[in-house]
């Protein structure tokens, strides 16, 4: 776990401000509650994103939920199709799975 | 070999700072991985491109590298892009789309993750699972909006609704519809499993405002500005009803806010309904007075002066 304080020292570039504000929009979504948030590693590299999107991308603010939803949606897809694939290797016999590969390469 | 580092930005090798500084965003959102997820060309065009700004955005490095002193891959490391590792994995649940209601509250179990999504996403290997493949069964309806003009739900009409698939749907709207009915159309919904039949197409009609017009069932209201003259003098005017002009007279010292009515030009007869009627609101307009207008005011004194606001003082 990775306190408040520490996502300053990791992001040097990052204000509260953003941070407050994005966690009100719920584009960051910490653990624990307000005065106690608890912070994962996925969040500070969720927080590099949005700076990327921003800053780099010049992707304006207002837009930043769209983009992010749309991104969400994306890696829920492909979180849904790994999960697909670990039951298919795990389920479905060999040469099923042959036919399989063959018909989405035809 | 490396590729060269102005081809990489597609630039001139005098091209201002400002410019490499453009084309490299230009490329960056093309290409940016977190964007493009498992896109291996983008993932690679992006790292090039990424390392040539790292040089040419640099005036220092990019003397350098025009120098000669350091080549290609004189560069550092591409910038950190390591969101996807975290979101491709179970991790990434915290982020599900629209997930957690409030600041705090997605604490990464349950979610998303319900059979539900999963199956819709996958229906058709789970039908096949529950059903059989070869069980007939009848398609799901298909629910469409649509959105008619005032007096299209008032007379009749027949619309054109475009489905999703590209194919036309004729809609007949008959006369008297109001907002929020649902038409259904037999058998033009979702196909049937294994020769089961097609649900229906059910269409909700949306009914647009009117300029003019107002609906109070099988009523309709309508505001007809006359002059000054037609109100103290009364006169025949032309009233446009949905179903076309129609004559009216108006009887001397009629007042503003008299209202009037069309018997039957209302909503017309459908079903058990019988034709409704229009109720005709005059609204006297004054316009822009003239000369003889104010001359005659100036020199008015009305045999019983009335105060129209007579009854108004007590409210506070």
């Amino acid at each position: 776990m990775i306190s408040l304080e520490r996502i300053f020292v990791e992001i040097h570039e990052l204000s509260p401000a953003d941070l407050n504000h994005w966690i009100a929009q719920n584009l960051v979504r910490p653990l624990g509650g307000p005065g106690a948030y608890q912070f994962q590693e996925i969040d500070i590299a969720r927080i590099r994103l949005i700076m990327t999107l921003r800053d780099e991308l010049e992707i304006a603010e207002p837009a930043l939920p769209t983009v992010l939803s749309l991104l969400d949606q994306l890696y829920d897809l492909r979180r849904q199709m790994r999960r697909l694939n670990a039951a298919v290797e795990h389920t479905v016999p060999q040469e099923i799975r042959a036919a399989l590969l063959r018909h989405l390469d035809g | 070999m490396a590729e060269d580092l102005y081809k990489v930005l597609g630039v001139a090798k005098g091209a201002s700072a400002d410019d490499v500084r453009k084309a490299y965003r230009k490329l960056a959102k093309l290409h940016h991985p977190d964007l493009n997820p498992g896109n291996k060309v983008a993932e690679e065009k992006f790292k090039l491109v990424s390392a040539a700004n790292e040089i040419l955005s640099d005036p220092a490095k990019r003397a350098r590298y025009d120098a000669g002193a350091i080549d290609e891959s004189g560069a550092e490391k591409a910038p950190r892009y390591n969101y996807r590792q975290y979101a491709d994995s179970a991790a990434g649940q915290r982020y599900a789309a629209g997930g957690g209601a409030g600041a705090g509250a997605g604490t990464g179990a349950g979610g998303g993750y319900g059979g539900e999504n999963f199956e819709d996403l996958f229906s058709t290997i789970f039908s096949n699972r529950a059903g059989g493949a070869n069980v007939p069964a009848r398609g799901s309806d298909a629910h469409y909006v649509l959105t008619a003009e005032f007096l299209e739900a008032v007379n009749g009409a027949t619309k054109r609704l475009i489905l999703p698939d590209g194919q036309a749907l004729d809609v007949k709207i008959p006369p008297g519809t109001t907002e929020g009915d649902v038409l259904r159309l037999r058998g033009r919904g979702n196909p049937g499993r294994a020769n089961g039949p097609a649900g229906d197409a059910k269409i909700e009609i949306n009914v647009a405002a009117h300029k003019f017009y107002t609906r109070d069932g099988q009523d309709i209201r309508l505001d007809l500005p006359i002059t000054l003259h037609e109100a103290v003098l009364g006169g025949k005017v032309t009233v446009p009803t949905p179903a076309g002009p129609v004559a009216m007279t108006i009887k001397a010292h009629s007042d503003n806010g008299t209202q009037l009515r069309l018997r039957g030009r209302g909503v017309p007869a459908h079903g058990d309904n019988p034709a409704g009627d229009l109720y005709v609101n005059l609204r006297v307009m004054v316009g822009q007075p003239d000369a003889a207008l104010e001359a005659f005011l100036q020199g008015w004194k009305p045999a019983h002066p009335q105060d129209p606001r007579a009854g108004m003082e007590a409210v506070k």
